[in-house]
């Protein structure tokens, strides 16, 4: 049986040996206002961060910014989402960040984490801006809190090479045993 | 010591086939990420996954789905098992999923995976997320349809990849 073509050119994930760990971060026990990469090599082509977020609070949004730039115009965002009963779409420019949709789940949604992959495109490229694309999610299994699904972009308005990425909790702390993997991706 | 991007291993059917099982999953990844390449016949129910054997009432999902004419969202709690994508369409190998699961073997968090679902014969686009409520480290992951007759097409191609941070 034939494999149809879109399917077969797409099946790649990624070549091994082309992706390496730069870091990881996990949130120790009192949460921490941010998490933080710094000194990012530009010997990559792309970089992923995929992560599970918990908030040590109430739910709570995560957002993004490069290089400590949180200039109120530098950032814009576009999202995609399905909260179980409808889709939806939203948007925001221009901002000072960028919220990743990778949801801070509520404390007292008990062991339950939100999961990202939060992929930085051309990073180093010092001819273009820098887009990111998520796709993430949480559920809670029917509590008040809800669930929801993500597809998102962001745009960070500067010609200059990524090399040091920001994760921030809006209202409150990123919670406990979060973690934040960060992944280099080398092209040809 | 595992690398940092590996396969883990490929399940290519050579007959139709209604469950395809990875089990004795290492935990010497971070996370881990599935490609499946299917059809399915017959097209009476959804596809669906379970973790560890676990068919009791411990999942929840949610979708995004992309019809062509409209985006819809679905949610289901307290399921025996992660679905959210429906039928495949079509027996022809034409259905794409990928699933992440992160931070799938610690034993301090509930599981959380996110997928998509990509059928031209469907005529669908679809993201879904998926929670395991149980703390255990994943060691196994069974896919099946939904009434467990339907069949996974010869030819489907299942492979399971790791993923291991720093």
């Amino acid at each position: 049986m034939p494999i149809l073509g879109i399917i077969a050119s797409s099946k790649a994930v990624a070549v091994p040996n082309s992706y390496e760990s730069i870091s990881t971060v996990t949130v120790g026990g009192g949460g921490s206002a941010s998490v933080s990469f710094t000194s990012i090599p530009a010997t990559y082509t792309h970089l992923q961060i995929r992560a599970i977020v918990k908030s040590n609070g109430g739910q709570d949004s995560l957002d993004l910014t490069f290089n400590g730039d949180t200039g109120s115009s530098q950032y814009t965002y576009h999202s995609l989402y399905g909260n179980g009963s409808s889709a939806g779409t939203d948007v925001s420019r221009p901002r000072a960040n960028i919220p990743t949709d990778i949801t801070m789940v509520a404390s007292s949604d008990t062991s339950m984490f939100s999961a990202g992959v939060l992929d930085i495109l051309d990073y180093a490229n010092v001819n273009k801006y820098k887009t990111t694309r998520v796709l993430s999610g949480f559920n809670t299994n029917g509590s008040a809190n809800g669930t929801a699904v993500f597809l998102s972009s962001g745009l960070w308005m500067s010609t200059s090479a990524v090399t040091s990425i920001t994760l921030t909790g809006r209202a409150t702390n990123i919670g406990q045993y979060s973690s934040f993997a960060l992944y280099g991706i080398k092209g040809a | 010591m595992a690398s940092t991007y590996e396969k883990i291993a490929t399940n290519t059917l050579g007959s139709a086939a209604a469950s395809v099982t990875f089990s004795s999953i290492s935990g010497a990844y971070t996370d881990l990420k599935i490609v499946v390449v299917t059809g399915q016949n017959p097209l009476n129910n959804a596809i669906t996954w379970q973790y560890n054997s676990d068919t009791g009432n411990n999942y929840s999902n949610n979708a995004l789905i992309g019809t062509g004419t409209s985006a819809i969202s679905t949610n289901a709690n307290t399921q025996p098992r992660i679905s959210g994508f429906g039928d495949l369409g079509s027996s022809a190998l034409s259905s794409l999923i990928k699933i992440d699961i992160n931070n799938y073997s610690n034993t301090t968090t509930y599981k959380t995976a996110i997928g998509r679902f990509d059928s031209i014969p469907k005529g669908r686009a679809a993201v879904n997320v998926g929670l395991w409520r149980s703390t255990s480290a994943i060691t196994s992951i069974a896919f099946s349809f939904e009434n467990g007759t339907d069949n996974f097409s010869s030819g489907s191609t299942f492979t399971i990849y790791g993923i291991k941070a720093a």
